[in-house]
């Protein structure tokens, strides 16, 4: 078992979780899954570690409400357990590969969209620990749906934020902070790294290509077991088949075909599921729905 | 009972209709009467071939003797001597080509049903609550043991009887390996058996941590430097699916037989309790013909599926057991045969509407002495489908081979080990099962699990 240590909503359906997993602890770096079971019951969730605490064991995950196992999982309490946690899962971030020398000399924006926000966090808390400073965009629908903006605040360089209807901050969609960035206050940028709902990254990775600028994506498909065995994470990456579990989660953006990872990510859905989910979230929902390309 | 010496006793099994919509185990068993007059077949050989042929080496005419005399109990001791899976074991064997195979009155006649006599002695053990005894002297050794399949768990249970201290560790979170993710209910039962059979093991010393993925969660290296483990054995199987790479394998309906029977067997998605979804699909072609892609479209057919086996060669190539097959063709699965996919195609939605195939002849032998399969010209035809499984078989997973220092791989990614003891290029490290043969049976497996636990047991005794 594993135990809860500190559980919280963080905006409408999108919950925070500290659970003790040493072993994942120990070893996990930015970039890397887990999966976790709430019960005998539950399906295996995969989810983008957000934080990690090596010396207490813990392991943050934030999740959001998208079916029968995580909606049961956001009834958990701090002293409740999950019945089985495991990771990490798929490859460390690039980044965690650089020699800093080189990676000091960069200048990386990251782009952060719904839930995305929370894998976006332990990257840029990484780089910042390591003495690098990067530009973070953060989009969220709405303003109650934004998460982790303290948090985020303190390990960017320059935050700029965005809701989709002009509730904070400034309006619009995180595409057009990027061209602001990029086209009107003329920043470079070595790499972007972007992360969220399917057809977020599909359309920054449009962008990016025009700009030219080197853009990475973390894909979080339908997966099983996560370590290679099932096939269900396929993804086409530069024409050829990828398993986003091991090779992956993270890819080169502009080769990757999302609309193909699109259509696969609605395998399971149902029509009602998918309804409640569009009425519910809106593009919030990591691109899940099938409704959102 | 009366009993005609040249044939066996005849097995119950579930009607082929009824078994065809539910889940529950096909074959029923010997009851006592039967297992004492099927026993009573045994000629007892002084010289007997059947032991040859048991990878693990049971005394075989010694426990059917017991069984003949009515004494079960006496019969399981003799069988767990050899095997920590005798009721996995008397399910899943192919015995047709082992212990029967050679059996010498099979020269006449049938050969002694000494599998379906070894599952009689370990279900009635279990329903008569035999436990084995662990070992009284302990040694002061600790050994890591990678995977809890079939391999895993008789090494495991060999090196905790001779008083090791052992440990697997299990990357997902149910013991058992392929005996729970792959194969099907209705041909191992996961609690009354599976899970009954690890109680055993465990029974014996050894302790399971499950959840723990070697090569990510920790390494090899780390377990030996870090944790005090003096040896490791690594028996973790061949996970990673095969797909052909033909054109709409991505496509939303096709899976791999690895996918198909997971969701399935380990996520209990037939069940509708649980949480996991299964797309079971109307018309479902499974490209492959050995036993995982017999397991996949009986699988498919339980869940209501119309199911039809594409394989490239003939029937009499087909790698599946001969029950095997017989049980699918019983329960209604279609085989296209002397078959080969060539493409799948795809909706606009992007999934599968159906698939292109096109027919082959046998042409000369190839390396593996059988007949390769060569495409006939102008043969290309259409199946209309929804679903299409791939049962191609199966490789190692290379997240272990490839994060630890100095254990060498072929070039089929198989860790190179000896066979004899299942000695890797690694001190300390063996190893064994389809993680070194490539994808074989469960036997052979506990076979080399039992092997390398006394190469473990002469290395550290020496240590």
């Amino acid at each position: 078992m594993y135990k809860i240590l500190k559980a919280e909503m963080l905006a409408e359906n999108i919950y925070l979780m500290d659970v003790s997993a040493p072993r994942v602890a120990k070893s996990c770096l930015p970039g890397q899954f887990v999966i976790v079971k709430i019960d005998e019951k539950g399906e295996r969730i995969p989810l983008t570690i957000c934080d990690y605490d090596r010396e207490k064991g813990t392991i943050t995950i934030v999740f959001q409400i998208v079916g029968a196992s995580t909606k049961r999982m956001a009834t958990l309490k701090a002293g409740d357990s999950f019945r089985d946690f495991t990771g990490p899962l798929g490859q460390p971030s690039e980044l965690c590969n650089e020699p800093l020398d080189e990676l000091k000399k960069k200048k990386i924006l990251f782009v952060a969209g719904g839930v995305g926000t929370a894998p976006v966090y332990p990257q840029v808390k990484w780089l910042k620990e390591n003495g690098v400073d990067a530009d973070v965009i953060v989009g969220a629908k709405t303003q109650s749906l934004l998460i982790l903006e303290n948090e985020m605040e303190k390990v960017a360089g320059n935050l700029y934020i965005t809701t989709d209807d002009g509730s904070y901050k400034r309006k619009g969609m995180v595409t057009e902070v990027i061209k602001d960035l990029v086209q009107d206050k003329g920043n470079k940028y070595d790499v972007c790294i972007a992360i969220g709902p399917m057809i977020m990254m599909k359309f920054v990775c449009l962008l990016t290509k025009e700009l030219d600028l080197p853009t990475v994506v973390s894909l979080n498909p339908i997966m099983v077991d996560g370590t290679g065995m099932c096939g269900a994470c396929r993804v086409t990456v530069g024409g050829e088949v990828k398993f986003a579990c091991v090779d992956g989660p993270e890819f080169d953006g502009h080769k990757v075909d999302f609309d193909q990872a699109m259509k696969r990510q609605q395998l399971y859905k149902t029509e009602e599921g998918r309804a409640y989910l569009k009425e519910k979230e809106g593009d919030t929902h990591n691109g899940g729905c099938g409704n959102c390309n | 009972m009366e009993v005609d010496v040249l044939k066996r006793v005849p097995i119950r099994e579930q009607d082929p209709k009824v078994r065809a919509t539910n889940f529950d185990e096909v074959c029923l068993g010997y009851n006592a009467e039967e297992a004492t007059a099927e026993a009573s077949r045994c000629l007892n050989c002084k010289n007997a071939q059947c032991v040859k042929g048991c990878p693990v080496a049971i005394d075989i005419p010694a426990f059917v003797h017991e069984v003949k005399e009515g004494n079960f109990e006496e019969a399981s001791r003799v069988i767990s001597k050899a095997s920590a899976l005798p009721a996995v074991c008397g399910r899943v064997c192919p015995q047709e080509s082992q212990c029967e195979g050679k059996c010498i009155r099979g020269f006449k006649g049938e050969p002694v049903s000494i599998g379906k006599l070894e599952r009689f002695v370990a279900d009635w053990a279990r329903e008569n609550n035999i436990k084995p005894e662990p070992c009284k002297e302990k040694k002061d050794k600790k050994v890591a043991v990678i995977g809890s399949g079939p391999a895993g768990l008789t090494c495991a249970g060999e090196l905790a009887k001779i008083g090791y201290d052992v440990t697997i560790f299990e990357a997902l979170h149910e013991p058992g390996g392929v005996l729970v993710y792959g194969i099907p209910e209705f041909r191992l039962p996961k609690q009354k058996v599976v899970a009954e059979e690890i109680e055993n093991v465990k029974a014996l010393g050894v302790k399971i941590e499950t959840n723990v993925i070697i090569g990510k969660s920790i390494t090899i290296d780390e377990l030996m430097e870090d944790e005090g483990f003096d040896a490791v054995f690594i028996g973790s199987g061949a996970g990673l699916p095969r797909f052909m790479g033909i054109l709409g394998e991505t496509a939303n309906g096709v899976f791999s037989a690895n996918e198909y029977l997971t969701r399935s067997n380990l996520m209990k998605a037939f069940d509708e309790d649980y949480d996991t979804p299964i797309k079971p699909g109307k018309k479902v072609a499974v490209v492959g013909g050995g036993n995982v892609a017999m397991d996949a479209a009986r699988t498919a057919l339980r869940l209501g599926a119309d199911v039809t086996i594409v394989y490239r060669r003939s029937e009499e190539e087909l790698p599946a057991r001969v029950e095997e097959v017989h049980h699918a063709k019983e329960e209604g699965i279609k085989f296209n045969l002397l078959t080969n996919p060539t493409e799948i195609l795809v909706d606009e939605n992007g999934w599968v509407r159906g698939m292109t195939c096109v027919k082959m002849e046998l042409g000369e032998p190839d390396e593996s002495g059988r007949r390769s399969p060569v495409v006939i010209e102008g043969s290309e035809f259409e199946m209309e489908l929804d679903t299409v499984i791939m049962s191609l078989g199966t490789s190692p997973n290379p997240l272990i081979s490839s994060t630890t220092k100095g254990l060498e791989v072929n070039r089929r990614k198989c860790i190179v080990a000896e066979e004899e003891f299942g000695k890797t290029s690694k001190e300390g490290v063996y190893a064994g099962g389809d993680a070194v043969t490539g994808a074989a049976t469960v036997i052979l497996a506990m076979g080399a699990g039992k092997a390398a636990a006394k190469g473990i047991d002469a290395y550290l005794s020496e240590k």
